[in-house]
């Protein structure tokens, strides 16, 4: 009997060994950093360096200073605007660019998974290709594609859809945020429902012509229900990080683009404001907590 | 003549019938995967309202042959009609066939109910009648509690019959079975065959059924083809297929048999002889299909249970003795198989049914034997 017991005490240590390292791993590199801005946010500006007052000096001190905790630069969010309209415009510009990832990657991921075996992971190198060069300076490479002299006037032109003085106006709108945007976040959208495809068992779309339903309608009813579960991987791949994206339209954007990533860089950057933006980027937090909550009901359930 | 009361299974052969045009017809299909044939010049009729089985191991081509029918492969070469139509070209969803997957391919995110009504739904079927028949096949393979389940909540046997459920309920012209009723245990394989069988003569549909399990070929079908290496090494009804092999092949493949080699010394009036220098024995027995030359190396085949096992010696003059010394005794309850080993070393089985409930059995290991059979028990096979 005892034998047995120490058999059963080994696999019950070695299973919450194997469940509480993420736990660790969350604390260290996500909740803490989180401690960290949520702190900042219930300080007060200073001009100083750094550029606020620590409103806790260490833990014994906690309790001494809690009265000093402000809750101010939340309120001030609600004063201004500004925020406002810049959370607003962030999911809205989320939301539009999520949508048009999803039609740009479907067929896409489709294409992949219809193509021969062999091609497929020749493919897949494809999509993730692009990662190998700096993100960075592939957003720097939209500037000199977009810009009114950049190399797409030139190509209109060069085919005659332009007049040699006509110049293409989307650098610095929307337009080139959303652009940008579809183009850097594709992978995300494109492998999760390459996966979801993939696995698509092809008999049963035979099954579906067999019992009298035309391959239009079968994608409807079989190929697209079934890849539903990508399709939400895709959708919150990307919109999450969109919503908080800050390169792509400060660097496409122009002034016009109003995001709420931008504006945490400049409360941060130029107003030294480090307790307002760090609110700034608390209730980003909260908004995103949301969907990523969804999300993640939806995958256990997948 | 006296009239047939209640239900007596017509007789039925529409191959016979000359002036009757097959309802299917593969005409010199050959299908190859690559430089792999897996079909070969395959020349096959089936008429309507027939129950047709395909028999064969494993990979012979018959599952090839049924997805060719229903749309889901072409033909290299030769063609398919149906009611003397060409089916070429025709998508599979335009095709008046419905085939149950070997795999069942049941659609994973709809229910039970929502599977089997899918057909039917295509087909436009209004709500009401469409629940009616949902409800009508659920009983049919009893599954009503089980009507709201996903596929994956289902076990093997309960998919198997949503499979079939589905393939039946939009009661096609011509129903492909793939191996239908593999996963059921026994009692429900019988129950559901009989039922298959009902259906196929109440509605006069056309099956064509896959099955490894011959027993359950010969119960349903009014014809079988037995298929080697994508040819048909023989198409017949069971008796025929049974007791008139065509070769070594099916002899060997359906049932079971003893098959002796030897020569052929003597051929008279379709009854040859034959000299086994194996089991030093003379056998005389009638000469399968398509003559028989003298001299020609053939075998000799014959059923266990046409094999009679005797401790007297037999008569003299009587024919086809063999004398052995039981070897192995295998009691199968309706039946005992006696195995019973020659002076050659090689093993003849004998069964015997179990007529009564014997304590000890006449017969056991070790006792020397003698096996007779008539003249017409057994057939000469040419090789
Ligand atoms: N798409 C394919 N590509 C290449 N070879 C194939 C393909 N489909 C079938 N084959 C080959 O053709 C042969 C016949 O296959 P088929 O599925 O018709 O066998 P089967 O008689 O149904 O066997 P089983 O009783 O095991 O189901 C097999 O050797 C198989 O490997
Ligand atoms: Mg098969």
């Amino acid at each position: 009997m005892a034998e047995r017991r120490t058999r059963d005490v080994k696999p019950f240590l070695g299973k919450w060994a194997l469940v509480a390292v993420p736990y660790l791993w969350s604390l260290l590199f996500f909740l803490a950093p989180f401690l960290i801005i949520f702190k900042i946010s219930l300080s007060e500006t200073a001009i100083a360096m750094p550029p606020y007052t620590p409103v806790i000096a260490g833990v014994s001190d906690l309790w001494t200073k809690l009265s000093d905790f402000t809750f101010d630069n939340y309120v001030f969010l609600t004063e201004d605007p500004l925020y406002y309209s810049a959370y607003l415009s962030s999911l809205r510009i989320a939301l539009v660019s999520t949508v048009l990832l999803l039609i740009v990657g479907y067929p896409i991921a489709y294409g992949m998974a219809r193509a021969p075996k062999s091609l497929r992971n020749a493919l897949v190198m494809a999509v993730i290709l692009p990662f190998w060069t700096s993100f960075l300076i592939r957003v720097y490479a939209w500037i000199g594609i977009l810009k009114p002299e950049g190399l797409l006037t030139i190509a209109l032109q060069g085919l005659g859809i332009l007049g040699p003085n006509e110049q293409v106006h989307i650098y610095n709108t929307e337009i080139a945020v959303f652009i940008g945007i579809v183009y850097s976040y594709l992978p995300f959208m494109v492998l999760p429902l390459y996966a979801a495809l993939e696995k698509l068992d092809a008999t049963l779309l035979e099954a579906a012509a067999d019992l009298g339903c035309p391959p239009t309608k079968s994608f409807w009813v079989i190929t697209f229900p079934l890849s539903l579960p990508g399709v939400i991987a895709g959708c919150f791949l990307c919109f999450i990080p969109i919503v908080g994206e800050f390169v792509i339209p400060d660097l496409l954007g122009g002034s016009e683009t109003l995001m709420i990533g931008k504006t945490l860089w400049a409360e941060f950057f130029n107003n030294r404001d480090w307790p307002v933006s760090s609110a700034v980027a608390v209730v980003l937090l909260i908004i995103l907590v949301v969907p990523i909550v969804i999300f993640q009901n939806q995958q256990k359930k997948a | 003549m006296i009239e047939a009361v209640g239900p007596i299974k017509r007789k039925f052969a529409p191959w016979d019938d000359p002036a009757l045009k097959p309802f299917i017809r593969f005409e010199n299909v050959t299908k190859r995967f690559g430089d792999f044939t897996a079909v070969d010049n395959l020349t096959l009729d089936i008429y309507e309202r027939e129950f047709f089985a395909l028999l064969g191991p494993s990979g012979c081509g018959k599952t090839t042959l049924m997805r060719m029918l229903a749309g889901f492969e072409q033909p290299t070469e030769g063609r398919i009609l149906l009611d003397g139509k060409d089916l070429s070209g025709i998508p599979p969803y335009k095709r008046p066939a419905n085939m149950m997957f070997q795999s069942y391919a049941l659609f994973p995110h709809m229910t039970v109910e929502g599977n089997i009504a899918f057909g039917l739904k295509q087909e436009g079927m209004d709500a009401t009648s469409i629940a009616t028949r949902v409800a009508e096949m659920l009983e049919l393979v009893k599954l009503e509690k089980f009507a709201k389940r996903k596929p994956h909540q289902l076990s093997g046997g309960q998919r198997q019959r949503v499979a079939l459920a589905r393939s039946l309920a939009k009661r096609p012209k011509v129903l492909l079975l793939d191996e239908p009723l593999g996963a059921l245990d026994k009692k429900l394989r019988e129950e559901t065959q009989f039922e298959l069988m009902d259906i196929q003569m109440e509605l006069g549909m056309t099956f064509l059924i896959v099955t490894h399990d011959q027993e359950e070929a010969m119960t349903v079908s009014d014809r079988i083809a037995v298929m080697n290496h994508g040819v048909i090494a023989q198409i017949g009804t069971a008796s025929e297929i049974y007791e008139q092999p065509a070769s070594r092949y099916v002899a060997d493949f359906v049932g079971d048999i003893n098959l002796i080699d030897g020569k052929v010394t003597a051929v008279a009036d379709g009854v040859a002889t034959l000299r086994c220098d194996g089991v030093d024995a003379t056998i005389v027995a009638e000469a399968g299909p398509g003559g028989i030359a003298v001299g020609a190396e053939a075998s000799f085949a014959i059923r266990p249970e046409k094999v009679q096992i005797a401790m007297e010696p037999p008569p003299a003059g009587t024919p086809n003795v063999l004398a052995g010394e039981v070897w192995d005794i295998g009691y199968l309850g309706d039946i005992s198989v006696y195995r019973v080993r020659l002076a050659g070393g090689s093993i003849v089985k004998a069964t015997v049914a179990n007529l009564t409930r014997i304590v000890e059995r006449p017969i056991t290991w070790e006792d020397k034997v003698f096996l007779t059979w008539p003249v017409d028990a057994g057939v000469i096979l040419v090789k």
